[in-house]
């Protein structure tokens, strides 16, 4: 199979595998993408977190099928946990967007976060450039259930969606720092239950407190299962991208994202270097050296890294 | 390449009864695989989607109906043609001895009755997958 004409052409499968490359760290993905870089930045990116149960991929899948009545081509990327202790996952997304799956129209992937703690996938960010390719108008990336400071969506998506719901706590959860912090829209899921109103008022205080951007958050209530208000939150999704668009902000944000990206890609590169040219003797000799106290860890991490050729080892084919 | 296997569960049919999958699919997680769990009531045209979509290694079906003739060819016929032949399909459920030859002639690799070891089906697609 031609991955890299398939992706061109649109066609789902050489998607597929070109993100399993990318999950499991082939050059063959990194070499593609970079070809086709010139391709993305076309498909809008929303974010959609809250934590667990509060109905994720309810909401994502029926954002999707509004888009869907618009005829955009949307991608879907839901990430679920991977254990700790053996690597395994169940990936359970799939479940609430069953019927999305045959639309021609529509791309679901789902990924463990193998290792990664920030509420995504480590190649998340991979798949989403290489949906962007594919040509996808939307691309929606469903983080895990998030507790209070996985944020690593802020750095992927033009748009985050926060899905909260009632009764999780008080008006201190609210106000605490993390992921309270990063939601362009709120939405209030499960709102025909009780309590869904103080939620509501809670959170329109703590935005109202808030100062430090001109723009002020929408918060909506919805029931995702009925299709209740769902088009609201598009509504309200939709009003932040025309904010981004008028202000710079937006270039900022990109301009903070490649920044970050290219920041972790230089950590990237010189673990690997360090791993691929068996430098394991030299930190074993530093390890044993730490442990009599002949040297401190931090002298040791930079005599490895003095030792290592960076630059010459880094993987290249241009 | 050492990498987890991405294995698509899915129930084919009306029958409602999906604890022996979930049941599985806990146990090839236990296994270190990526399980990728559709849920009840699939069509052919979903579980087809979901593996192509998902890049599964191994697609494992489930069926307590009775629908097995009908619907286990139905999907291998349609993967193939889709141009699909990288992905190992097995299949579980209340099959009867007889049925089973027919179904491995129709391209299951695999049938898995009840009191089948977990340890067996983990086995079985550990070393029968394709890519």
């Amino acid at each position: 199979m031609d991955i890299k004409a398939g992706l061109l052409k649109g066609d789902k499968r050489a998607a597929a595998r070109l993100i399993t490359l990318a999950e499991n760290g082939d050059e063959e993905a990194v070499r593609i993408i970079r070809e086709c870089y010139h391709l993305t930045g076309k498909a809008r990116i929303i974010g959609i977190t809250g934590p667990p149960g509060a109905g994720k991929s309810t909401v994502t899948d029926r954002l999707a099928k509004l888009l869907r009545m618009q005829d955009k081509k949307v991608s879907i990327i839901a990430v679920d946990p991977t254990s700790p202790f053996t690597g395994g996952a169940i990936l359970g997304d799939r479940v609430r967007m069953n019927d999305l799956s045959t639309d021609p129209g529509v791309f679901i992937r789902s990924m463990g976060t193998r290792g990664a703690l920030g509420g995504l996938s480590k190649a998340a960010h991979d798949a989403v450039r290489i949906l962007d390719i594919f040509g996808s108008d939307y691309i929606f990336i469903e983080t895990v259930g998030v507790g209070q400071s996985e944020v690593d969506i802020v750095k992927l998506a033009d748009t985050v969606v926060m899905v909260m719901v009632p009764g999780l706590g008080d008006d201190i959860q609210a106000i605490k720092a993390g992921i309270m912090e990063i939601g362009d829209v709120f939405s209030v899921n499960k709102s025909d239950r009780e309590g869904a109103e103080r939620t509501a008022v809670e959170l329109e205080m703590m935005l109202d407190f808030n100062k430090s951007s001109d723009f002020r958050p929408e918060v909506i209530n919805i029931v995702a299962r009925d299709n209740q208000n769902v088009d609201k939150l598009l509504e309200a999704i939709e009003k932040h991208w025309e904010y981004l668009c008028t202000k710079s902000n937006y270039q900022d944000r990109k301009r903070n994202s490649i920044h970050t990206e290219i920041i972790s890609l230089i950590n990237q590169y010189i673990i690997t270097s360090i791993q691929k040219n068996n430098h394991s003797n030299l930190i074993q000799s530093m390890v044993e050296k730490v442990l009599k106290k002949e040297l401190d860890p931090y002298s040791a991490a930079i005599e490895i890294l003095q030792s290592v050729p960076i630059i010459t080892t880094v993987q290249h084919d241009n | 390449m050492d990498r987890p296997i991405r294995v698509v569960v899915a129930k084919p049919g009306l029958d409602g009864h999906d604890r022996g999958a979930k049941v599985v699919a806990r146990a090839l997680r236990d296994a270190g695989m990526e399980v990728i769990y559709t849920g009840l009531r699939q069509t052919p045209e979903q579980i087809v989607e979901a593996v192509i979509q998902e890049d599964a290694d191994c697609l494992a079906m489930s069926i307590l109906s009775g629908a097995h003739n009908h619907l286990f060819p139905k999907v291998v016929n349609m993967l193939k043609e889709r141009g699909v032949e990288d992905v190992l399909v097995v299949g579980g459920g209340v099959i009867p001895e007889d049925d089973i030859p027919g179904l491995l002639e129709a391209g299951i690799a695999a049938i898995f009755t009840p009191g089948t070891p977990t340890s067996l089906t983990i086995d079985f697609i550990t070393q029968n997958i394709k890519k």
